[in-house]
């Protein structure tokens, strides 16, 4: 089944006009975010969590630049904090499937034969559930939290990033300096590890990036649905629940600007991962 | 003889995952420490009844193989359990809910074909001019938009500011649930718009480059049989390809929209089980959703050589 594989590079590369200016906006942006998530505690104007009852649902104002929410808390203080899960969950799902794709991608692309089959086999099985499916059943299995999730989000996405691998291994496989190494007298360990390995890394490791703003959302999703990250914590997802119910009432603030943040990142994700894939460069098979 | 034996080959694939991803559903339960009646039990008062039903239903007692046989069994037979929330069988709690979603998801279907297929063939007929540049633009920004920042911009300005539709619930009788699923199907379809639109351009713009197409033209045909004949219609396979990924993609997604939209539909019956811990229910919306991906997509690896006779003979659509 190559087609998760099809729809997932075309669903989350959204190609954005690239330009030196986009792409330095968008690192500009990203890096302020991160830097924010990180000296959160420094950086944000107010406790994320302090109620303050009788200013709630206010507008933006010099105080609350953002406004506050339904319980008087200042939103651009809980965003500040809530760029902290958005963006560190992503992060480690990113890692872990970045690494175990492209060592079992390595493993199948390389021995070829029946552990192919077997790990191709395995891959298919593991497409066969969305990755907010399988997340989902982590929250049913093992609780609320993004402990869970981040670990069925991980594993879903390590078969993109194996098939990926392992398909630029196969082709790798058949270059010429593979078998002049093997002429020489080198071990496949040797020449799959310290030959191939960091000729594949870089193309893998950009196209990874782009899986980052797609977890991200997902992940978000997961805390909007109210089985991720739980309330009273500031997380983008979770304050766009907890802004639902005044949704209706005309407060539209406390929900639209997670929502928009949200947005922003992942397309500022996107623009630095198709800059990365495309400096790069290499083949990326279809 | 090798179209029957192609077919008997996908079947077989088919089979396999099927099998393979029940395991995957059924022995997750293993994967919780501790004692399983207390998981399955979860949230509420272990009643004598309660530990009896529940022990009857998953046969606790019984060897792992032999509960997950049962369990085969049972849902080969249509009997996905009881819900522990609802005191009802499964399927009973499922078959309630899945009008609302079947609806959500035909309406956004229509509206993905509708908007996916003509903004991909616009743009791709459009090729580099200003057209092409304004549905390419319009597709990237859709596509950054999640499907619960979609409904929250939806119900502020289409339900709250200017009150033409409801947010809240799927109405009553046909035109009003109709009338009610606008809003939520818009929200859903959004991302898949963009996928379909982008794969339509790309798919049409390969194929109207090719050299058929310029000997088409050359011999003098009109332009619109042209395209219709012999650049649509090799276009198919791609489009195809990626509807069947919608499937499993518009299941999940409905989870969110019917969640925003207040919609009792199988999306918000999995979010509420997994909220109220109601394991046979989430385990039973688990794995029909992958049943149902799976079987479309081999559906559509069946079919797709009907439309595209190369595929049959295993020389790609390229």
């Amino acid at each position: 089944m190559t087609t998760p594989t099809l729809a997932m590079s075309v669903l989350r590369a959204p190609r954005v006009r690239r330009s030196s200016t986009t792409f330095a906006v968008s690192a500009v942006f990203l890096s302020a975010v991160t830097v924010a998530a990180i000296l959160a505690p420094v950086v944000a104007p107010y406790d994320p969590n302090h109620v303050d009852l009788l200013n709630f649902q206010a507008g933006p104002s010099t105080a609350h630049w953002l406004g506050t929410d339904s319980l008087g808390r200042d939103i651009l203080s809980r965003m500040i904090y809530g760029a902290r899960t958005a963006l560190l969950a992503p992060l480690l799902v990113v890692v872990f499937s970045t690494v175990v794709g492209i060592l079992l991608g390595l493993l199948a692309g390389w021995r070829g034969g029946w552990i192919d089959a077997v790990l191709g086999r395995a891959f298919d099985v593991v497409f066969a559930f969305p990755a907010l499916l399988l997340a989902i059943m982590a929250v049913a299995l093992f609780g609320k939290g993004l402990v869970g999730p981040v670990i069925a989000m991980s594993i879903a996405f390590t078969p993109f990033v194996a098939r990926l691998t392992r398909t630029l291994v196969a082709s790798e496989r058949s270059r010429p300096y593979v078998a002049a190494y093997r002429v020489q007298g080198f071990g496949g360990a040797f020449i799959a590890l310290r030959r191939v390995l960091p000729n594949v890394t870089p193309i893998v490791g950009a196209q990874s990036t782009l899986n980052f703003g797609y977890v991200l959302a997902e992940l978000a999703a997961l805390s909007f649905l109210g089985l991720g990250v739980q309330a009273p914590t500031a997380d983008w997802g979770a304050m766009i629940n907890e802004a639902q119910s005044g949704l209706i009432g005309g407060y539209f603030l406390p929900a639209l600007v997670p929502a928009l943040a949200v947005v922003f990142v992942v397309v500022a994700v996107n623009v630095i991962g198709e800059e990365l894939s495309d400096r790069i460069g290499g083949e990326l098979p279809a | 003889m090798t179209a029957l034996r192609r077919v008997a080959g996908k079947l077989g694939a088919l089979l396999l995952t099927l099998f393979l991803a029940s395991l995957l559903v059924f022995f997750s339960r293993f994967l919780v420490p501790g004692d399983p009646l207390s998981f399955l039990l979860r949230g509420r008062k272990p009643s004598a009844e309660a530990v009896a039903q529940v022990s009857a239903q998953y046969g606790l007692d019984l060897p792992p193989w032999q509960q997950y046989l049962n369990w085969l069994a049972g849902v080969l037979q249509g009997d996905l359990g009881r819900s522990l929330q609802y005191r009802q069988d499964v399927t009973e709690v499922i078959g309630d809910r899945l009008p609302v979603t079947l609806g959500l998801v035909v309406m956004a279907g229509a509206i993905i074909a509708v908007l996916g297929l003509t903004a991909g063939i616009v743009a791709s007929l459009n090729r580099g001019r200003i057209l092409d540049r304004a549905v390419l633009v319009g597709l990237t920004v859709l596509g950054a938009i999640p499907s619960f920042v979609g409904s929250i911009v939806l119900i502020a300005v289409f339900a709250v500011q200017l009150g033409w539709f409801p947010s809240f619930g799927s109405g009553e009788g046909f035109l009003d649930t109709v009338y009610h699923l606008v809003l939520p199907s818009i929200a859903l379809a959004l991302v898949f718009v963009v996928l379909v639109g982008k794969v339509t351009r790309s798919s049409m713009v390969e194929q109207l480059g090719r050299e058929h197409v310029e000997v088409a033209t050359s011999r003098g045909l009109k332009r619109g049989t042209v395209i219709r004949r012999h650049v649509v219609r090799n276009s198919i396979g791609p489009i195809l390809t990626v509807s069947g990924v919608l499937v499993a993609g518009l299941l999940v997604a409905s989870a969110i929209v019917e969640a925003a939209f207040g919609l009792a539909g199988i999306g918000s019956l999995l979010v509420q089980s997994v909220d109220r811990l109601d394991f046979p229910v989430v385990q039973a919306i688990v794995l029909l959703v992958v049943a149902a991906f799976v079987t479309v997509n081999a559906v559509i690896d069946v079919l797709e050589p009907l439309v595209d006779p190369r595929a049959a003979a295993g020389v790609g659509a390229r």
